[in-house]
């Protein structure tokens, strides 16, 4: 049995990513379409399969009903909290949403819930994994902003569940990062992490001591990031397209809107990323009907609108230095993490605040992935580069419960280090009372329905005593995830006390295993049977390219005893073709490959002798030279 | 649902000799066994027993700071990732106590009010369940002025009270604001003196504890000062964030 392969997974807002920790590095793992990225995009093609990533992304503008973007954002949350985010995504929720019920997005005529869509996402990472170590991989560590609350957590665990993965840590982006950040520098002092993604801000301290990474303050908007900067440029689009063309596109052909909308957006986000380096750029939209819609943006014009999106930065960045005690001065460095940081003025910005050039050596789109594989090294037990390496990080909430007055009374503080934990004690106030209930909050504010109800807990089964005797332990714990466990205990009987659990936007452990795509025990053979489509298709690759090899002039020039081997070969594997043993085949084919490599050799050197003679190059077919199977995918060629 | 005061915790401390090792046998086991290196299932301890300290209040940062990072070391749930699931809990369990015990013993006030926990005294549990109530039904809460600060107290709430009015009207008053900065400033260095004053009893409350078993009369007298002086201090705090408010809106 070989080793765990634990992989790191950032779950993206606009783009995933899978990594793997290789020796003493950690690299990203490409996708099938060769590209370390995935875009963080699902659609459902005609036959109602779902397409992850690039191929999905077509299907954005071309069947916006069947596709959906940005699903972070609805992670762990309930319709009450996105009425402000469906005004500007075209997500679309099912018809039939009752409030306090988990989202469920419609995809053409089905209905997914937010961690079923980020699962599609996670498998397709997962498959890539797999691909990569040609072999199951079971066990992952996938990053959340620091700012994500209790609910959102717990989505983004389910999703890995649902996807197949045991998620052994949820590890917060920004500590991530300087995770990769810290494996070459083994330096001790004070980093700032600057986090400023597609849809989430985060900003973490650290204190960096003697590979100890701990996080001493963190702070943060999980609604803050590229995604608002597109939507002003959007909304700027839409309403000239509305004044000078007369088109509005908020109403009539909702399906034809979409699909403009969707190239809109396309086009803005390209103009963004140019923005960046150029003064100015061009947006030139085909409308439907024909009708162009053209504007030029200077880099001028565009700071002055994106300035209130990156001002909102500010506040939580000061924040999280009030909360670690520290000026400026005293960060020794600051580290620019996701893809909004590209921005030139996102960087004069945190230049100011933090009075020093940040670091920008780390592709800030990969940093955090690399972290997490870091972080997956560090849990499967380390390597000579990690086995010093381990991070404390924080809690970014402070956890409270409703007491008397709807008033939140905090047990434990934002900023404490996790696992934390928080006793309570509860008693009755009615002569044999056997149920107290208990109301979980999340969030920094005084009264209670300010913060985020995390879950209603019912104490249930207390002894019958007079009002006022019982003594129920409640003990709150917030594990290395920062994720809420609670357990109670009547101290004077000794009895436990039930405890029912109703969490405000999370799905049931029995949602979550209806939706499981390959269950664990499906696991092997769902990857044993792939690995044997592949292994067949390689099959008829290598057979078609001997076939062509022997009609070949290369092949007159083998020995007898040669072509006697490699037909022996050719049998076995033919044979084997048929079985089920993808291992068996696919060392047939190694065999094969190495059998043929003179064959290769002596069809290149004919086909440049004949190239020498006078002929064009072109007009000579090289014949697919069997190759060596190897995890990369296809190359491709424009 | 009514809030029941907790009570002293009145655990002995945890000797570090007298545990052996649920897996290898070792006598030498704490919160980790020192032989083999496998967690132990948590104790209950107070937070000056799991770091193996006294109950002494004049601490020695830098070495608990030490401490905190070599037991993290040995306790943290990421290396011990692949035990099994029971030491996996036990790790969360001993983590989280590490975790609890440090926060509050490497804060100044924080320390002093868990060892006065410890001692049976309540102040924050009222106070800070008065001061939400009040804030949330909107009355002032009644709190008792320190004396000597009744002059002053009394000054700066008809100051913070002109301030708001003139916030509201938009009027424009710099001489007050000056004067209303000024008696911040002031408070904020009591504030400071306060923190000097409590650490002048934690030597005195540190040098009854290596005595030995101190006599409960004098154990009380210096409990008693530093509950004033936590109360006192807890007042200006509430005070200068006042002004703050204030003179933020």
């Amino acid at each position: 049995m070989a080793p765990d392969r634990i992989v790191g997974i950032d779950l993206g807002t606009t783009n995933s990513l899978v990594a793997f920790m290789q020796g003493d590095t950690p690299v990203v793992i490409p996708g099938d379409d060769g590209l370390n990225l995935l875009p963080s995009v699902v659609a459902l093609d005609p036959n109602h399969q779902p397409v992850i990533g690039n191929a999905a992304r077509n299907s954005l503008i071309e069947t916006p009903e069947r596709a959906v973007y940005s699903i972070k954002r609805l992670m762990g949350r309930g319709v009450e909290d996105i009425r402000q985010e469906l005004k500007l995504f075209p997500f679309r929720l099912a018809d039939d949403m009752q409030p306090g019920e988990v989202l469920r997005i419609k995809l053409g005529d089905k209905t997914f819930t937010p961690p079923e869509i980020s699962a599609l996402i996670l498998r397709q990472l997962k498959r890539s994994a797999e691909r990569f170590f040609g072999g199951p991989v079971t066990k992952a560590v996938i990053t959340v902003p620091a700012y994500f609350n209790d609910a959102q957590r717990q989505a983004t665990k389910d999703a890995g569940r649902i996807a197949g993965l045991e998620v052994l840590r949820l590890v917060n982006e920004p500590t991530a990062a300087s995770l990769a950040y810290g494996l070459d520098k083994k330096q001790n002092g004070i980093v700032a992490v600057y986090d400023f993604g597609g849809g989430t801000f985060d900003i973490s301290i650290l204190k960096l001591h003697d590979q100890i990474f701990e996080v001493i303050a963190t702070n943060g908007d999980t609604h803050l990031g590229g995604d608002d900067i597109d939507n002003l440029l959007i909304a700027i689009a839409l309403d000239d397209i509305r004044g000078d063309l007369g088109l509005d596109l908020r109403n009539n052909d909702l399906r034809r809107n979409a699909e403009t909308v969707q190239a809109i957006r396309k086009a803005v986000i390209e103009a963004k990323i140019a923005l960046s380096s150029d003064p100015s750029v061009k947006l030139d939209i085909e409308l439907s009907g024909g009708q162009r819609y053209q504007r030029e943006i200077t880099r001028e014009q565009y700071e002055q609108l994106i300035q209130p999106v990156i001002e909102r930065t500010v506040g939580a960045c000061k924040q999280a230095m009030k909360d670690a005690g520290l000026k400026p001065e005293q960060i020794d460095e600051v580290v620019l993490v996701g893809g909004s940081t590209r921005i030139p003025k996102v960087r004069a910005l945190v230049k100011e605040l933090f009075h020093r050039e940040p670091h920008i050596d780390l592709n800030p789109d990969e940093v955090v992935a690399l972290g997490a594989a870091v972080q997956a090294n560090i849990l499967g037990g380390g390597s000579e580069a990690t086995e010093n390496m381990l991070l404390l990080d924080v809690t970014p909430l402070s956890l409270g419960i409703e007491v008397a007055g709807g008033v939140t009374d905090k047990i434990i503080l934002r900023n404490s280090t996790i696992p934390a934990s928080a006793t309570q004690f509860y008693t009755t106030q009615i002569d044999g009372q056997a149920n107290v209930a208990i109301h979980v909050l999340q969030g920094e504010r005084e009264l209670a329905k300010d913060c985020r109800s995390l879950a209603r807990f019912d104490l249930k089964g207390i002894p019958g005593m007079a009002a006022g005797i019982p003594r129920v332990e409640v003990k709150f714990l917030i594990d290395a995830n920062g994720i809420l466990h609670v357990s109670a205990r009547e101290q004077r009987s000794g009895k436990e006390a039930e405890i029912q659990v109703q969490p405000s936007y999370g799905l049931s452990d029995e949602q979550v295993e209806g939706m499981i795509l390959d269950s664990f025990d499906n696991a092997e053979e769902d990857f044993r049977r792939r690995q044997l489509i592949e292994a067949r298709s390689e099959t008829a690759t290598i057979l078609a390219a001997l076939e062509k090899g022997k009609k070949d002039p290369a092949w007159g020039q083998l020995t007898t005893d040669e072509k006697k081997k490699i037909a022996k070969m050719e049998k076995s594997l033919v044979a084997l073709h048929a079985e089920q043993d993808y291992k068996a085949i696919r060392k047939a084919i190694d065999v094969l490959n190495q059998g043929t490599m003179r064959l290769a050799e002596l069809m290149m050197d004919t086909a440049v002798a004949t190239a020498l003679k006078g002929k064009n190059l072109d007009e000579t077919d090289l014949g697919e030279a069997p190759t060596a199977p190897h995890p990369m995918a296809k190359a491709e060629f424009e | 649902m009514t809030k029941v005061a907790l009570t002293a915790i009145s655990a002995p401390p945890l000797s570090q000799e007298t545990h052996s090792c649920w897996s290898c046998g070792s006598m030498r086991a704490a919160h980790f066994c020192e032989s083999c290196g496998k967690v132990q299932p948590p104790v209950p301890v107070d937070y000056f027993s799991f770091f193996g300290l006294a109950p002494r209040l004049d601490l020695d940062l830098k070495a608990l700071e030490k401490s905190f990072y070599e037991l993290s070391r040995k306790l943290h749930p990421d290396l011990n990732a692949r035990a099994g699931s029971q030491e996996q809990e036990w790790s969360m369990e001993q983590s989280s106590l590490l975790n609890d015990a440090y926060r509050t013993l490497k804060d100044p006030i924080r320390r002093t009010q868990y060892l006065l926990h410890l001692e049976g005294v309540e102040l924050e549990e009222q106070s800070q369940s008065a001061t939400k109530q009040a804030r949330a039904t909107g009355e002032t809460k009644k709190q008792i002025v320190p004396p000597d600060l009744l002059e002053e107290v009394f000054e700066l709430n008809m100051q913070l009270e002109e301030l708001r009015m003139n916030k509201k009207t938009g009027e424009d008053d710099p001489a007050l604001i000056e004067e209303v900065g000024k008696q911040k400033l002031s408070l904020e260095s009591k504030h400071e003196a306060l923190l000097r004053e409590l650490q002048t009893y934690w030597k005195t409350w540190d040098s009854l504890i290596d005595r030995g078993p101190a006599p409960l009369a004098e154990r009380a007298q210096v409990r008693d000062k530093m509950v004033d002086v936590l109360n006192r201090r807890n007042y200006i705090h509430n005070l200068v964030r006042d002004v703050n408010a204030a003179m933020e809106n």
